[in-house]
């Protein structure tokens, strides 16, 4: 798999007239400029931006100075945890629910579940995200409409994360679902389940033990890969229902041309991705001794 | 007749497909004696595998068995619960399948499939693990102690077949049947296993079915030969008397076709002329009659009943009236 | 042709998915002809109205007329997508058949570049182009393209370098075939297809990406109407009406619903075992 590391290029066009814009003046350029050190010839702008990046630093938000590393990460937390809370409920019951269809198939529960199935990954995630809004926080009020709660106040969090996270991960129970009904047929397929009937094994450790384990594997995989949309979704979500996290940032220091700002977050954010498709990897390899031996 | 540990009486299967249902099993009559090895020989498509199937009664959906039954000593497995079945597969009645690799789990070592199978025993794991020791120690897999931490790809082919017949016969069944475990092997190999499973047998008594359809190896490791063709058995008898009196025409063409048959020089190797016929689609008499050399009037007409043609040495064709 | 409908036919969700694409299809290249009013006509006076007989969606905050900023919306998703698919996938071909043929650092550097792309998400790349170039649906229709092309150009690439070790090309080179004769009779006719069907796929998740910029304000600049504008209205008004945000809604959903069951039922039909290639 991929373990690489990109190049933010600099886009055409001089950032700073763009960061400043339409109405700055020559001086008021010519002083960013210097700031920033974007007068310099590009290859040492980007020498230098790589160089920071190794050291941590990922330059300084251009309104309030402070770094960008501090502020990203400040808000990085709420937005990890919509994502691992969208995710973990979307396995929590997609996973089972691949299973039974799987075990089950083409009975009329299986055929309902996967015309759901294709519905649930179709709806776009923010749609989602404003029907919920409107009906069970506006209408029926039974959720918060906007933030992260209360710090310290775990329920109160909770709660604010119970939409948001009901959003994205309704689109991926979708999906999930079907991938694993799915790999199960295929696996249930393969001889050596044959072979594990055959010894009289029971159907718990036949389908959970020696199925799944290796049904699993393209479900991790997917999930790895996923975090792209994840974060995309986030982005999205985060803006509907206010909540403060790395889609708000990067939206706000859009509108305010905060460049370093979005630099910094789309960074982060690829960052992210990186990192977890590289723990599903690794999580595969732990799992399936045959990718560990040809890594 | 000594005492029969399965019993197969007048066993039909058919299988439901999109061009009708297809009859691949039709009134089998079938025994084995305790302590005998059995041969099934015949052609691809013949129903072996489907006799094997449902034995160990893992048909596919879309298969009906509408009369017979399969007695395992003294129960009948057809009429057996999954529950009850469970409990007999793996531990009286096992089996090798053919391709090894794919036979195993890939992402279980071996160790723990081996001490997964003896899940019924409550005694505990140093024991089980022992088991297993001893049984591979059996089978002739060196240093056991350290395969068990092995996965079935970082084996040779040998050694998971091996691997395959230790788990077999871990439980002592009465009964092992091998779906030609020697043909995914090369020929080397082919005769260490064969030679494996003839000492085990003579060590644990058990009897087997061994279906092939490499003649040679039916007569190297046979006692008794059951011949099949689209469904049917044939013929049948002791491996001498199959193999030197033959009576059923398919199988004197069988036996002429045999490449180790062949001792002079030929230009063509000889083949049976035409293909099975379909079994979705039978006309009556003789299953063998299109394909066969001497057919008479009769075998377009009746089916052929049995006959004893010699001692202990069954043929089902009209040529051959007792 | 007659033949791959009627097939997509008789499986009922594509059934529904040719029909609902064919209704979207229609609204929205006829939006002139069946829009009752100018989409971005102003009306104060009729602003916020639900439903009637003369607005079918009720209007918006500015009194436009919501259905026939619906209808015009699905122009500008219809564009977004097909060219937006259509520049991703033509340079998908180029550039995954320049890095299957050619040299090896050629491949190696294409394939570096694709990584890295992939790498980013989506959104977050289309937000850093915005950022810099401002909002605009070219900007966006660049981006989704870019950030689409490494999907096409792994799978042609795939293809270009398991067709160039065959031994019948080679036989064909070695008796002087050119290139362009060896790529285009044995690997387009043969890869076009899946391509197909997998940029057909990719519609909905492409009109689904415009509608979400859109509505953070990133893609179609007003007055001119997106189902993610639209939206983007109607969540600003969330406590006064809901009618934008079904509005905007509907069309969305039901366009991305009935692109994704056409794409799968033209899947299946052209070849199930396709499903390991996707």
């Amino acid at each position: 798999m991929t373990l690489m590391f990109f190049m933010i290029h600099l886009v055409p066009g001089d950032p700073a007239r763009i960061m400043l814009g339409p109405r700055a003046t020559p001086e008021m350029i010519a002083d960013i400029s210097m700031r920033m050190g974007l007068d310099q010839p590009l290859v040492i702008q980007l020498i230098k931006f790589l160089g920071n990046i190794l050291k941590g630093d990922l330059g300084v938000d251009v309104l309030s100075s402070r770094p960008v590393t501090e502020i990203v990460f400040g808000q990085l937390p709420y937005t990890l945890w919509l994502i691992f809370s969208a995710i973990f409920g979307a396995m929590l019951i997609g996973i089972p629910l691949g299973c039974y269809s799987a075990l089950h198939r083409n009975t009329f529960a299986d055929r309902v579940t996967g015309v759901i199935s294709v519905a649930c990954i179709t709806a776009p995630s923010f749609v989602v995200a404003l029907y919920s809004l409107l009906i069970f926080a506006v209408t029926l009020k039974w959720f918060p409409a906007i933030g992260a709660g209360e710090k310290g106040d775990f329920f109160d969090q909770a709660a604010h994360l119970v939409l948001p996270a009901f959003a994205i991960g309704i689109s991926w129970v979708g999906y999930l679902s079907r991938l694993v009904r799915a790999s199960m047929l295929e696996v249930l397929g393969e001889n050596h389940i044959r072979t594990a009937r055959a010894y009289g094994l029971t159907e718990f450790t036949i389908v959970y033990r020696y199925a799944l384990k290796i049904a699993i594997l393209p479900t991790i995989t997917v999930i790895g890969v996923g975090m792209g949309f994840l974060i995309s979704a986030a982005v999205l979500t985060e803006v509907v229902f206010a909540r403060p996290g790395l889609g708000k940032l990067i939206i706000e220091s859009i509108t305010t041309r905060n460049y370093p700002v979005v630099m910094g977050s789309v960074f982060i954010s690829t960052g992210l991705f990186v990192i977890s498709t590289t723990i599903s990897d690794l999580v595969n390899a732990s799992l399936d001794p045959r990718i560990r031996d040809n890594l | 007749m000594s005492d029969n540990i399965l019993k197969i009486r007048d066993l039909s299967v058919n299988y439901q497909t999109d061009r009708g249902k297809l009859k691949a099993l039709r009134n089998i009559d079938l025994d084995i004696s305790r302590g005998s090895i059995v041969g099934v020989v015949g052609e691809s498509g013949c129903g072996k595998s489907t006799l094997i199937t449902s034995i160990i009664r893992q048909l596919d959906s879309n298969a009906d068995i509408p009369n017979g039954s399969i007695e395992f000593e003294k129960q009948d497995l057809l009429k057996l619960s999954l529950d009850k079945m469970r409990n007999i597969s793996g531990t009286q009645l096992s089996i090798v399948f053919q391709d090894p690799m794919s036979t195993l789990n890939p992402v279980l070592s071996i160790g723990r499939q081996m001490m997964d199978i003896q899940y019924r025993d409550k005694t505990s794991k140093k024991i089980k693990k022992q088991r297993s020791i001893d049984m591979l120690n059996k089978v002739g897999i060196p240093d056991p102690q350290s395969q068990l931490k092995q996965y079935p790809h970082e084996l040779s082919g040998g050694m998971q077949q091996r691997v395959s017949i230790a788990m077999a016969l871990q439980a002592g069944p009465s009964l092992l049947i091998a779906d030609e475990p020697t043909t995914a092997l090369d020929a080397t190999l082919e005769v260490q296993i064969l030679k494996l499973l003839k000492e085990l047998q003579e060590e644990m008594g058990c009897s087997i079915l061994f279906v092939s359809h490499h003649l040679g190896v039916i007569a190297e490791l046979c006692d008794h030969v059951i011949v099949m063709y689209a469904g049917e058995i044939v013929e049948q008898g002791s491996t001498y008397e199959i193999f030197n009196n033959p009576a059923h025409p398919y199988t004197v063409k069988l036996l002429e076709c045999d490449p180790a048959s062949i001792s002079k020089k030929q230009r063509l190797l000889p083949s049976i002329p035409g293909e099975i016929p379909d079994l979705t689609n039978l006309s009556g008499g003789c299953i063998f009659k299109n394909r066969c050399d001497q057919s008479i009037d009769r075998c377009d007409k009746q089916t052929p009943k049995w006959n004893e043609f010699s001692n202990n040495h069954y043929v089902s064709c009209h040529l051959i009236e007792s | 042709m007659k033949g791959v409908i009627k097939k997509i036919s008789s499986d009922p969700l594509g059934l529904i998915g040719l029909c609902l694409v064919t209704l979207m299809v229609i609204s929205a290249l006829g939006a002139p002809i069946f829009a009752p009013y100018d989409p971005i006509q102003l009306n104060i006076m009729e602003r916020l109205q639900g439903p009637s007989v003369n607005h079918l969606l009720g209007t918006d905050q500015l009194g436009r007329d919501l259905f026939s900023r619906v209808l015009f919306g699905g122009q500008v998703a219809l564009k977004v997508a097909f060219v937006t698919i259509g520049l991703a996938l033509i340079a998908g071909i180029v550039l995954g058949l320049i890095a299957g043929y050619g040299p090896a650092w050629l491949d190696n550097s294409i394939m570096l570049l694709f990584d890295t792309i992939r790498s980013v998400p989506t959104i977050m790349l289309a937000l850093a182009a915005v950022t810099v170039v401002g909002p605009s649906i070219t900007t966006v229709i660049f981006v989704v393209a870019v950030s689409s092309i490494p999907n096409y150009g792994r799978i042609v690439r795939t293809q270009t370098l398991t067709l160039k070790s065959k031994d019948f090309v080679k036989a064909e080179k070695l008796m002087g075939a050119s290139l362009l004769r060896i790529l285009s009779i044995h690997l387009l006719p043969n890869i076009l297809g899946p391509l197909l069907i997998l940029a057909s796929m990719d519609i909905p998740t492409v009109i689904a990406l415009e509608a979400g910029l859109s509505f953070l304000g990133m893609g179609v600049k007003p007055p001119t109407p997106s189902w993610g504008s639209i939206l983007n209205d109607g969540f600003t008004l969330i406590r006064n009406t809901p009618w934008p945000i079904i509005a905007g809604s509907i069309p969305l959903v039901l366009a991305t619903l009935g692109f994704t069951f056409l794409g799968e039922s033209l899947r299946d039909l052209l070849d199930p075992k396709l499903r390991k290639l996707l």
